[in-house]
């Protein structure tokens, strides 16, 4: 989600599942919808059936989506940037992209620094040594007079933003396209043909990607490069349109939005960092500057980002959150350097970890709240090793899975023996959806309420009772005790009617947040819009002087004086366009389709009349809820209100690994780089380097191997379920015709796959759907697993560990394991 | 009980079933559109779940495909064929079930007096009670659907929902379908959604798309749209499915000439030609590479 | 041959039955009642992926005080706008994963060294696991960086988890874990 926050402003799907009907052509790849979300897949059925969208299938694996596609083409796992930026070329030299568009709504004016450069597949401002850019010279040039952003709007001058994509993506011919990702040229042009038939007013195009984008050591840029196509072909913003990425378990939005990753809070406010030493530096460090000036102006929403910081502490600290203390800034822990998943279990391992220049201790303790990192980890081994380090490990789960099962682990996996584990490990019986109530937030930021249907079995707890138990039994001890800064336990604002097993609703409103104090009308002070204790209507509201909390700005509006809007089940439409804004609540402020200011043209007439996002009839904008002042004329502000610059960025300058994409090789590259051969894989990837951390050369496992799910099993989850294992029994690796032929492997035949880390056995599944690919004139084999299986149940539902295979390295901005594209040799049994 | 009961059009072995109920109701249907099908088995089970089935024992073998064929205690099953058509490579998928022929071949076929009836609503139902588990009625079944089983001495089949549409609800499968490849309605309705859905598949590039609704058994309550319909057997179809000429005599004259305890022999005899003749009539699906070179 | 054989008993057992292909059977069959006639319906959302699919839960009786509503059907919400009341074949299952037999019903601890699971109560389990945070916590805390800034941080310990789990669960654990001075936090948003 980096690539669409740096892009648009928010790391969020852009659109809805019911939008995509209103498609004219769905490009499914790095995901398999079809497979992994049938059930919003549907849409893109619909399309198809009802307006002639065509669906076109991009992927390695003739997949369940190819199989119902009016248009695929293979590619090497891997090289989707190649692809994408091929597409982005095709769109731009035959001058299908959305012209109008282009100039109004995304950076392509901007004219960039004379210091950025780009040279044998390096940007400018790389410290080699330390696989590290400094990204100083990747910016834009003020105009010297007016101060403001220097533009071109002709799109003419040759460091415009326009001209530096152009010739960036020049190299990606469509013969290049074919050495590089070895999709057979004309079917690249087919491909390219009907996907930029959406860069006009009059057609939309959007995008549906999954974990195939994602699980790469380039995710970002891949999903950037897509990101890019769709702002040159004019397509996010509108019905119909956008960069759909497809979540993949149902709350993974809400975990994150909620600040489940180390590096946000709730909200994606930025956590704060050590140098951050105070609020006030905090905010000064995370509030975006924009030099704003005209014809660019922009709302850069994220200006608000006091209000928003202060409001939040305010939730955590409640009353002992003063302004004299800075609201219990100090209390809040500080991060220096990266605490990922790959980065915990690194440390771990390891027993320490470097910060700030000097040793500090490597986690000796882990909580996991539903959560299997044995099995959905890279590296299984390294995550045995590491878990088996640990003094204590508590896993809340509803069946024994890997993790809590890590010390009965297989020998093959490296797992010590099991007297010599010291791991004191704690399983609790949790409970599971039906039995509580709650909020979901889905892929499209649909918060939905759910309602309690049945007891848990036996001493099974609801999972925020056993949370709030902890956290009451952590604070007793301080109270009792003392310890290290206790103030951080005991001013944890746990005010809930029973604080043992909150009730959810009370939680929610606290997400919602409310007035402390008489808020004033700012539109008339002597009126009070909001009495003291009432729930806010929204983040609007918000203040920064202490007298609102919010748990979660961008939840503000889920639960107000009216009630818990999550819970709302109107099943009206009355526009047509599948947005049911009272069902449920969309974040933010109950939008459904983000970045809607963008569907419209300048003058605020909608691109396409039968497609309306959003259009200003003359006093304010009408529609979807607007992403944008809800009376702003058009041309007030830009359209992608939370950047700074207000337009969409064809030129991001805040990623780790590059302004514009570039296609490198997976780390363990099947082959050199066709357009840079000593800069093959990412110079910036992020690559672990203990004893576990083995990488593989080509030489010796030629063979490009990935991984994905089945429709008819969830993740590590249901190799307990008998329907579902009645319908995909087993473990199976599938295997092209030819290359089962070459190494005499029969369909159901026993063969071992091994990488640099372990080596698994299993069924080959021989197929034609996996074909020979000729890159770079060579022929290359890739197979394919699919990852459900693990050794926590027995008999013939086990399986081997699909993450055995796979290595710790990851993407350098998200920290996202490479799972998608790795090396292995195939070996009959 | 009549809250329980649903007028039968036609009856096995039995004279007065086969003139019909009272009233008239318009024949229930499942339409399967096997191109927008992506064959991810929500349908087998949704029917294994609202039927209650017990699981059945599978092994993955080399194939997508749940079972080789239907079972017993298996009514609804994808088939899939992988294969080559020209230089473009196919994944097909097509939910197999009982089809509900207007002239139910196992109907005709079954000497059990009501053990297989036909409702007003054009169902084709096995009723539990009244069947001996002969196995006629698999002879009679072009589609090689109707299935015995162990357990309970019966033959078992799809029942279309009947506990469901009888009150006015779409069968189970139906219901769950995430792409809208079943859906379910009157046969009219479902004829006519079909024509338009080949109507678009024509425009596409598929020049034989068709509606698979063979007249051979008088037309099926299940209607299919087959992007390739001058090719059923590529889906697991048999061609021209008609009802067994044995079974036709069997009707038509065997029958009537009684049921004589001490032809009971030589019934078991003709019944065991009757079953077994019918095997290979049917593809039994892809399954074996070896064998067909269309595995998974 | 069985099935010959079977053929043959039963074919006498008709003849014995019927009068001579006369029979005069009834013109209506009885079938079985809907089994989700009398159920209690409860709106959900599928655990699934992020479609988030509505799903309705059918238990058992009518939520009277006597009854312990196990769920006996699922199906598809046909409101819900996604979804429309299908399901993949993983939500048509999910009954099978709210109850079997793997489900976890008490407290375990399996001691270091061991390797055998051990019940434990709830009490000695959130006491025994508290003290661990403690300690950890304690003993590990960072109250300035090797800069000298202040970080107030508790390497020491990791949280993970939570993108099964409700949008209040997970703003639970993220204010425990500020408690808990934990940096390392994750989600499977990450991996």
């Amino acid at each position: 989600m980096a690539s669409l926050a740096a892009t648009f402003g928010r790391g969020a799907m852009t659109n809805g599942w019911v939008d995509i009907k209103n498609a004219d052509v769905v490009l499914c790849m790095g995901g398999n919808p079809a497979e992994n979300h049938p059930c919003g897949f549907k849409w893109a059925i619909e399309a198809k059936k009802t307006r002639g969208a065509k669906l076109v299938a991009v992927d390695p694996r003739f997949t369940r989506t190819a199989a119902v596609a009016d248009l695929y083409a293979p590619l090497r796992s891997g090289t989707d940037v190649a692809f994408l930026l091929g597409l982005c070329r095709y769109a731009i030299e035959n001058k299908r992209y959305h012209e109008d568009y282009v100039k109004l709504h995304t950076n392509a004016p901007f004219v960039v620094s004379e210091k950025f450069g780009f040279d044998d597949g390096v940007f400018t401002g790389l410290d080699a040594e330390k696989r590290e850019y400094d990204k100083s010279s990747w910016a834009y040039e003020a105009d010297p007079k007016t101060k403001a952003y220097a533009l071109d709007e002709t799109l003419e001058n040759p460091r415009c933003v326009f001209q530096l994509l152009r010739k960036h993506v020049d190299r990606y011919t469509p013969e290049m396209v074919e050495r590089i990702c070895g999709t057979p040229k004309e079917q690249f042009l087919k491909v390219a043909d009907v996907v930029t038939s959406t860069g006009t007013a009059a057609r939309v195009g959007t995008i549906m990607y999954a974990l195939g984008w994602t699980q790469h050591s380039i995710g970002v840029q891949i999903i950037r490069s897509a990101a890019i196509l769709q702002l040159l072909l004019g397509n996010v913003g509108r019905p119909g349109g956008g960069v759909n990425a497809l979540r993949g378990h149902s709350n993974i939005q809400g975990a994150t939005d909620m600040g489940g990753n180390a590096e946000i809070l709730p909200g994606y406010l930025r956590t704060p960092l050590a140098a951050q030493t105070t609020l006030a530096e905090y905010l000064d460090a995370t509030t975006p500057k924009t030099l704003n000036g005209q014809p660019w102006p922009t709302m850069n929403y994220w200006q608000n980002t006091p209000k928003f910081m202060v409001s939040l502490l305010k939730a955590v600290w409640g009353g002992t959150a003063t302004a004299q203390n800075e609201f219990g800034y100090q209390w809040l822990p500080k991060m220096d350097g990266p605490y990922s998943w790959a980065h915990m279990f690194d440390d771990m391992y390891r027993g320490s970890s470097k910060r700030a220049g000097a040793d500090e201790p490597g986690p000796e303790g882990l909580i996991s709240f539903g959560m299997n990192p044995v099995a959905t980890g890279p590296n299984s081994g390294k995550m045995i090793a590491a878990l088996a380090k640990l003094k204590w490990l508590v896993v809340v789960e509803n069946s024994e899975t890997e993790t809590p099962a890590f010390w009965k682990a297989p020998k093959e996996y490296g797992t010590p023996d099991v007297s010599k584990i010291q791991t004191e490990v704690f399983l609790l019986p949790a409970t599971l959806f039906a039995e509580k109530d709650g909020s979901f937030t889905n892929s499209a930021r649909w918060a939905q309420w759910k309602w309690k249907a049945v007891e848990p079995p036996g001493q099974a707890k609801l999972d925020h009772e056993i949370l709030a138990r902890l956290f009451l039994a952590v604070r007793d001890l301080y109270k009792k005790e003392g310890g290290k800064l206790p103030e951080a336990v005991l001013n944890v604002s746990w005010a809930y009617g029973n604080p043992a097993s909150p009730d959810l609703s009370d939680v929610l409103k606290e997400i919602n947040g409310k007035a402390l104090a008489d808020l004033p009308d700012p539109k008339d002070k002597t009126k009070v819009l909001k009495a003291a204790g009432q729930q806010l209507d929204g983040f609007v509201q918000l203040a920064a002087d202490g007298s609102t909390m919010c748990g979660n700005w961008i939840y503000s509006g889920c639960f107000t004086e009216a009630g818990n809007n999550t819970a709302r089940r109107v099943a009206a439409d009355p526009g047509g366009l599948g947005m049911f804004h009272n069902w449920g609540f969309s974040w933010p402020a109950n939008r459904r389709v983000l970045y809607n200011r963008a569907s419209a043209d300048k003058d605020g007439n909608p691109w396409d009349a039968t497609r309306v996002g959003i259009r200003w009839n003359g006093e304010k904008w009408v529609g979807d809820v607007p992403d944008m002042k809800p009376d702003a004329r058009p041309g007030e502000f830009g359209a992608f209100i939370m950047l700074p610059e207000g337009v969409g960025r064809l030129f991001a300058a805040v990623l780790a690994d590059g302004p514009f994409p570039e296609h490198y090789e997976a780390e363990e590259a099947p082959v050199d780089n066709a357009l840079h051969a000593k800069v093959t894989s990412s110079p910036v990837a992020k690559v672990f380097k203990s004893d576990k951390d083995k990488l593989g050369k080509k030489e010796e496992f030629p063979v490009v191997c990935t991984t994905y799910r089945l429709t008819e099993h969830f993740h590590y989850w249901t190799k307990h379920n008998k329907r579902l294992n009645q319908v995909q029994p087993g473990f199976f690796f599938e295997v092209p015709e030819e290359l089962a032929k070459e190494k005499g492997i029969a369909n159901g035949q026993k063969i071992a796959v091994s990488s640099a880390r372990g080596r698994i056995e299993g069924m080959a599944l021989v197929t034609k759907r996996l074909r020979p690919l000729k890159v770079d004139g060579k022929q290359l084999w890739q197979i394919g697993f699919p990852i459900h299986w693990g050794f926590a149940v027995e008999g013939p539902h086990a399986g081997p560990l699909a993450n055995f295979l796979t290595a710790s390295v990851v993407d350098p901005n998200t920290f996202t394991p490479e799972f998608k594209t790795f090396l292995v040799k195939v070996e009959k049994v | 009980m009549a809250v329980n009961e649903l007028e039968v059009r036609r009856s096995s072995a039995s004279v007065l079933g086969f003139l019909g109920g009272a009233r008239k109701l318009p024949t229930v249907s499942k339409y399967i559109d096997t191109s927008t099908c992506i064959g991810c088995k929500a349908c087998e089970i949704a029917c294994q779940e609202w039927n209650d089935l017990p699981e059945v024992a599978t092994v993955q073998a080399g194939s997508y495909q749940t079972l080789p064929d239907l079972h017993a205690g298996y009514w609804n099953l994808i088939r899939f064929n992988e294969m080559e058509h020209g230089d473009t490579l196919v994944w097909l998928m097509r939910k197999d079930q009982c089809m509900h022929c207007e002239d139910p071949g196992c109907l005709e076929a079954c000497p059990a007096p009501g053990a297989i009836v036909q409702y007003a609503n054009g169902i084709v139902d096995v009723n539990p009670d009244k069947c001996i588990g002969c196995a006629y009625c698999a002879s009679g079944c072009p589609f090689n659907v109707p299935k015995f089983a162990e357990k309970t001495g019966k033959m078992q089949k799809c029942t279309l929902c009947v506990d469901r549409s009888r009150v006015g609800l779409e069968p189970a499968c139906v219901k769950s379908c995430p792409t809208g490849c079943l859906h379910f309605g009157t046969k009219d309705d479902m004829l006519s959604l079909a024509k338009g859905r080949v109507a678009q598949l024509k425009a596409t590039g598929f020049a034989q798309a068709a509606v698979y609704d063979p007249p051979g058994v008088g037309g099926t309550a299940v209607v299919t749209v087959l992007a390739h319909g001058d090719h059923p057997e590529w889906y697991g179809l048999p061609k021209d499915p008609q009802v067994p000429l044995g079974v036709k005599l069997w009707k038509g004259f065997l029958r009537p000439l009684g049921f004589l305890a001490v032809l009971g022999a030589v019934v078991g005899a003709f019944g065991h030609h009757l079953y077994h003749g019918n095997k290979g009539h049917v593809d039994p699906g892809p399954r074996d590479p070896d064998e067909t070179g269309t595995a998974a | 041959m069985d099935l010959s054989r079977r053929a043959f008993l039963k074919a006498g057992t008709v003849g014995g039955s019927i009068a001579l292909g006369l029979d005069v059977s009834e013109a209506r069959a009885e079938m079985r009642d809907l089994k989700i006639a009398r159920t209690t319906e409860t709106r959900s959302t599928c655990p699934y992926c992020a479609v988030s699919c509505g799903v309705i839960l059918h238990t058992l009786g009518d939520r009277a005080k006597n009854v312990t509503g196990s769920v006996v059907h699922v199906e598809g919400d046909p409101d819900h706008p996604i979804n429309r009341g299908t399901l993949c074949p993983k939500g048509m299952a999910i009954k099978e994963d709210i109850s079997h037999p793997g489900r976890l019903t008490a407290p375990r601890v399996r001691k270091p060294g061991s390797d055998t699971w051990e019940e434990i109560s709830w009490d000695d389990a959130i006491a025994r696991i508290a003290r661990h945070v403690k300690d950890t916590r304690d003993r590990c805390f960072v109250e300035k960086n090797a800069k000298g800034q202040v970080v107030n941080r508790n390497p020491g310990m990791g949280m993970i988890g939570g993108c099964t789990d409700t949008n209040e669960f997970n703003f639970l654990q993220w204010k425990a874990s500020v408690a808990f001075g934990v940096t390392y936090r994750d989600t499977q948003a990450r991996v």
